[in-house]
């Protein structure tokens, strides 16, 4: 607990000495994720942390609420990206569980590189190659729901784009990702033994160059036995005022969590970035 | 899928429509303001370049009054306005600069706070952005 406490302590001078703010144009760093990374809400996408251009350091400190009829996840996360090609993440998430009241914690760190391509310029998309190695803190319920091991690590290719001008005079874009992963309901129910393949997909129209909507579909493995797991999805307003700070409000649907069926709720994150 | 994720699908939606329907069928040279709304652009411009350390110094060996014309003579023919462009090539003009990534973006988000201040159309920004864009390989030296 204290590792990761001190790890976002660190990312966060880090990104308090960066000497300036990024180059890189608003709202291309994404938002950090439920699991740290810079992305939507529920899903990582193929962009870089923060505004740090080539040769120059980024990154954002979030914090996440998701509250559903039955839970509230409570991320907090620091992530710093350099050069435009480099990420990496530290993140906490707090689950509460509210008809058990108790509480599961996770442990996400991640690590992200742009292989190739650009979020805006030419026709070639953004390509990134992305882990995450989550930690299960508290395993009584996942061990209770059959869950094998108590950390994981995801694997997973994005790839992103930003059309200028495409739709009604507006900036569109889209992220794709293949994410090969272990974990029950994103390691918060622990992990198999075994990875399998999911897909995930996000697009947005920016109203202007401030405020964004979109939606986010984020497909499950469904590998307890005991309890089903759902397919997540999601639609969200993002609001970037200028580079140092950002907010996405969104409603969530997460389908049925450790027995607990059809949950649904708010989204709320906000972020520091540069 | 719950009836409040159906209200804001539809509201998006809805959203969407009305963008669509205030779009004018304007040339983009009219709703940049015509000759006088690309002069007040280009001397916007010059303004944010001044302010910016970051990208000022590119322009040491410029000869200002030659470049707020060809500039405004280029973003004339690339709005389809009643220009043609009697400059030198992208390529040749910033062949010997080593223009970073870092300075490109920077020009564009000083152009867009420019267009922004002289209350540009959203779509209009969109599209003058989409065409100079295509110009960063000539530009940006890699």
């Amino acid at each position: 607990m204290m590792t990761v406490r001190a790890l976002v302590a660190a990312l966060a001078l880090c990104l308090a000495a960066a000497s300036q703010a990024g180059s890189r144009l608003l709202a291309t760093g994404g938002a950090n994720s439920i699991e740290g990374q810079a992305g939507g809400g529920i899903t990582p996408w193929a962009v870089i942390s923060g505004y740090g251009d080539l040769g120059e350091w980024g990154g954002a400190l979030g914090l996440s609420r998701v509250s559903v009829d039955d839970f509230q996840l409570d991320t907090q996360s620091a992530s710093l990206g350099f050069d435009n090609r480099l990420e990496f993440s530290v993140s906490r998430q707090d689950l509460e569980v509210e008809p058990l009241g108790l509480a599961i914690r996770q442990d996400v760190f991640g690590a992200k590189v742009r292989l190739a391509g650009d979020f805006i310029y030419g026709s070639a998309p953004q390509l990134t190659a992305g882990l995450q190695y989550k930690r299960n803190r508290d395993m009584a319920v996942p061990q209770a729901l059959g869950a094998a091991r108590d950390s994981g690590t995801d694997l997973y290719l994005a790839v992103g784009k930003l059309w200028l001008n495409e739709a009604l005079g507006r900036n569109v874009f889209a992220n794709g990702s293949l994410r090969w992963t272990a974990a029950h309901q994103t390691g918060l129910l622990g992990f198999a033994e075994q990875r399998e393949l999911v897909a995930e997909l996000s697009a947005g129209l920016f109203i202007d160059r401030h405020w964004v909507i979109g939606a986010e579909y984020r497909q499950k493995p469904n590998g307890l036995q005991a309890v089903a797991e759902d397919d997540w999805a999601d639609i969200f307003l993002g609001w970037f005022p200028n580079t140092r700070v950002a907010a996405v409000l969104a409603w969530t649907e997460l389908g049925d969590i450790a027995g607990l069926e059809d949950q649904s709720g708010w989204y709320l994150s906000i972020q520091l970035s540069q | 899928m719950s009836n409040a994720l159906k209200v804001l699908l539809a509201c998006t939606l809805l959203a969407g429509g009305c963008a669509q329907s205030v779009q004018s069928p304007q040339s983009l040279y009219a709703e940049l303001g015509g000759q006088a709304g690309i002069d007040r652009i280009v001397d916007g411009l010059l303004w944010e370049i001044a302010e910016d350390a970051e990208i000022r110094a590119l322009f040491a060996d410029t000869d200002i009054q030659r470049f707020r014309n060809k500039l405004a003579e280029q973003l004339c023919a690339v709005s389809d306005g009643p220009c043609v462009y009697t400059g030198d090539s992208m390529r040749e003009t910033h062949r010997h600069l080593a223009v970073t990534s870092a300075q490109f973006n920077r020009l564009v988000d000083d152009l867009i706070r420019v267009m922004e201040r002289e209350r540009i159309a959203t779509g209009a920004q969109n599209a003058l952005l989409q065409r100079l864009a295509a110009m960063r390989g000539d530009i940006v030296a890699e």
